[in-house]
């Protein structure tokens, strides 16, 4: 098939056609959530709807994924990275609304659009994970982020909630205000918003050490670093993860995460490949605070939300490690370990869900005390998805898998990257210290007498946990598969000689 | 612009320059948000004239749309919203100090303009003379515009209505009133 051209609107609505079909899908059924007043079960109905949309656009990626199209050089990518990534994307999003569906009825929330806006930041990270263009990457981000923060504020009973939502809001616009200066300053030392452009203006203007070039992609790197919590740009997590309702927590922490670090990677990988050697060691000094700070504060948390919020930043640092290998195999190790991570994190706040009360307290850790003599099951799978989380082998799944190929990737790096390695295996032991301590809280403490037992499990949460639990099983079985499809995955870097790193201490 | 500017364009063209100043200086020395917010309006309508004067029609038609119109509108909505308008409760947040700091970056502006306005600008950052008006009379001053934007950049140009709509969405969610709060 001759390759797309995405200068004619027609092929380039082919290219985009995925997209297309979520944004408008997404706006119909905001017509229709607008059209009742909200009642928990017209959020049920739209949130239905909504689940068949994510399934079918899901459904037209895969197709996309196999029909192998090319595309001409434009605002967007047409290749298998892009496809495996809306893969995990629309998986997040499938469990992000079963899981809110299930939760606002619990909460009694009404707001259908939750649903809606879910859907519209799910486009943003679609577009995110396609953008081959500062301009398209920058919207991707704002699309994303203005959904996600209306989110975390949807239970407008919730003070917490509140005060998560409007920190998220704040911090994330400052965010947004460093991402673009550093996108005008690229743009203003290469001339180009495209990143293929960008790439060969560097190679031959000799670009890579301008001063506004630097500036510019280091203040992109800070924004970057804000939305994926990366340490020291994290401080925000915690709150915002603890007041956010749990699906919606769940979709930060994995989703939000995924598509920042699909854009993140791809522009990293196809504008910067020349200035590897100016943002390499920046990069791997953010990997190491991230993987230190992350895994030694998440011991000190009895708070499971914010325990996981601090996994999650541990596990941006391992993630930041791929980044920092910048080979091609580093692009299918972060995908599979994003892929391993969504299904781990949902499963988790899955459980956090069914062991919520109406009110608003939050669930601690030793509220899972005993659950192994009362819902067994439940344990059971919360158990395996901790044991994912760290990455413990054969049953923790694919988790071990996921952090074995970044381990690979970095070591098979043109240029080796061993300290990044042993910190990453280090702090890894050292998350053993929470994610252990939670399942042995659930099989060896006994339940408090007075410890009322957790209500049924709804039906939603209960696919979306049984799902994931069974595909991590499953993965960690198999993982040669699937990592075949996520290396069909892997981007096209320019191939670049890099001198090795030596360990860095973290920036302050 | 023409070549050799007459008198007429000339008077014309330093008339809407001193209006702007004089306006913009009146504009951050009201007490009151409101009449301060209608001073910039003058401002803007003087900026307005001044690109149609510099053969950039369509950007002085989006200055008078856009800033003077829906921007202001949106400022005067906040300041009434907020019930800013009575000045006699406002404090002068201001103390001498951050009066001295914003007049020394004022005269730092000042400083610039003159300097670049002296000095030769480099040949690649400078248009030959009588280009801007070369442009309007072959394309029209819109088409240059409209043509990146709906060919070029057209993805971007759509996807951006797509985040002002997520926006609205989520504005008017969180600023619904509740359904249990009576």
């Amino acid at each position: 098939m001759r390759p797309l051209d995405l200068a004619v609107p027609a092929q380039l609505m082919t290219a985009l056609g995925p997209d297309l079909l979520l944004v408008a899908g997404a706006m119909l059924l905001l017509v229709w959530a607008a059209w009742r007043p909200p009642s928990t079960a017209h959020q049920r109905h739209v949130g239905f709807a909504s689940l068949a949309l994510a399934l079918a656009t899901g459904l037209y990626v895969i197709s996309s994924l196999y029909a192998q199209r090319t595309a001409t050089e434009g605002p967007i990518a047409v290749d298998n990275f892009r496809w495996m990534a809306d893969v995990v994307i629309l998986l997040g999003t499938v469990f992000a609304i079963a899981l809110t569906i299930d939760d606002n009825a619990r909460q009694d929330i009404g707001t259908a659009e939750s649903h809606v806006l879910i859907l519209f930041a799910s486009a943003g990270m679609m577009l995110l994970a396609a953008a081959q263009d500062l301009m398209i990457v920058f919207l991707g981000v704002e699309l994303m982020s203005l959904s996600v923060y209306a989110l975390a504020g949807i239970n407008r009973r919730s003070a917490r909630g509140a005060e998560g939502a409007l920190k998220y809001f704040l911090l994330g616009a400052f965010a947004t205000a460093f991402l673009l200066y550093g996108m005008a300053l690229v743009y203003g030392a290469t001339g180009s918003t495209n990143l293929g452009d960008i790439a060969s203006r560097i190679g031959e203007l000799r670009l890579a050490g301008s001063p506004l070039l630097v500036i510019g992609v280091a203040l992109m790197l800070i924004g970057f670093g804000f939305k994926v919590a990366a340490v020291p740009f994290h401080m925000w997590a915690p709150d915002v993860y603890d007041g956010a309702p749990s699906p919606i927590t769940a979709y930060m922490a994995a989703t939000v995460k995924a598509a920042a670090f699909a854009a993140l990677l791809r522009v990293w990988m196809e504008a910067f490949p020349a200035a590897f050697d100016a943002w390499r060691p920046a990069v791997a000094g953010l990997a190491v605070a991230t993987m230190i700070v992350g895994n030694a504060v998440g011991l000190a948390q009895r708070n499971i939300k914010r325990m996981l919020a601090y996994s999650s930043i541990a596990h941006a640092g391992f993630l930041l490690v791929a980044l920092a290998a910048g080979s091609g195999q580093a692009g299918s190790a972060l995908l599979f370990y994003l892929l391993a991570y969504t299904l781990a994190t949902f499963g988790a706040f899955a459980v956090i869900i069914v062991l919520s009360r109406q009110d608003d307290r939050p669930v601690m850790i030793d509220d899972l005390a005993g659950l192994w003599g009362v819902r067994p099951w439940l344990a059971l799978g919360m158990g395996i998805l901790m044991l994912s989380l760290l990455g413990f082998p054969v049953f923790g799944g694919a988790g071990f898998f996921a952090k074995w190929y970044v381990l690979q990737a970095a070591l098979q790096a043109p240029a080796p990257q061993v300290a990044l390695a042993v910190i990453l295996v280090l702090t890894t032991v050292v998350s053993a210290g929470y994610y252990l301590s939670v399942v042995m809280v659930m099989f060896m403490k006994p339940r408090p007498d007075d410890a009322p037992a957790p209500g049924p499990t709804p039906g939603l949460t209960r696919a979306v946990l049984l799902v994931s639990v069974l595909a991590i099983l499953v993965l960690g079985l198999v993982p040669d598969q699937l990592v075949g499809l996520a290396r069909a995955g892997a981007l096209r870097a320019t191939p670049v000689t890099v001198a090795p790193i030596t360990a860095r201490a973290p920036r302050p | 612009m023409p070549d050799v500017p007459s008198l007429f364009y000339t008077f014309h063209f330093y008339l809407f320059g001193l209006v702007a100043m004089a306006s913009a200086v009146v504009f951050v020395t009201r007490r009151s948000p409101v009449s301060a917010a209608m001073w910039l309006v003058v401002v803007m309508f003087s900026l307005a004239a001044l690109y149609v004067m510099l053969d950039a029609q369509f950007i002085g038609v989006i200055q008078v749309l856009v800033y003077a119109g829906a921007i202001m509108v949106v400022f005067l909505f906040v300041i009434m919203l907020l019930n800013l308008g009575h000045p006699a409760e406002l404090a002068d947040a201001r103390g001498l100090w951050w009066k001295l700091a914003a007049g020394a970056v004022g005269l730092g502006l000042v400083a610039e303009l003159f300097t670049l306005v002296r000095g030769a600008t480099a040949a690649p950052y400078t248009l030959p003379a009588g280009y801007a008006a070369q442009q309007v009379a072959a394309e029209g001053a819109i088409a240059p515009v409209a043509g990146p934007l709906f060919h070029e950049y057209l993805l971007a140009f759509e996807v951006t209505s797509v985040v002002l709509l997520a926006a609205i969405v989520g504005a008017v969610v969180l600023g619904k009133r509740r359904a249990d709060a009576r």
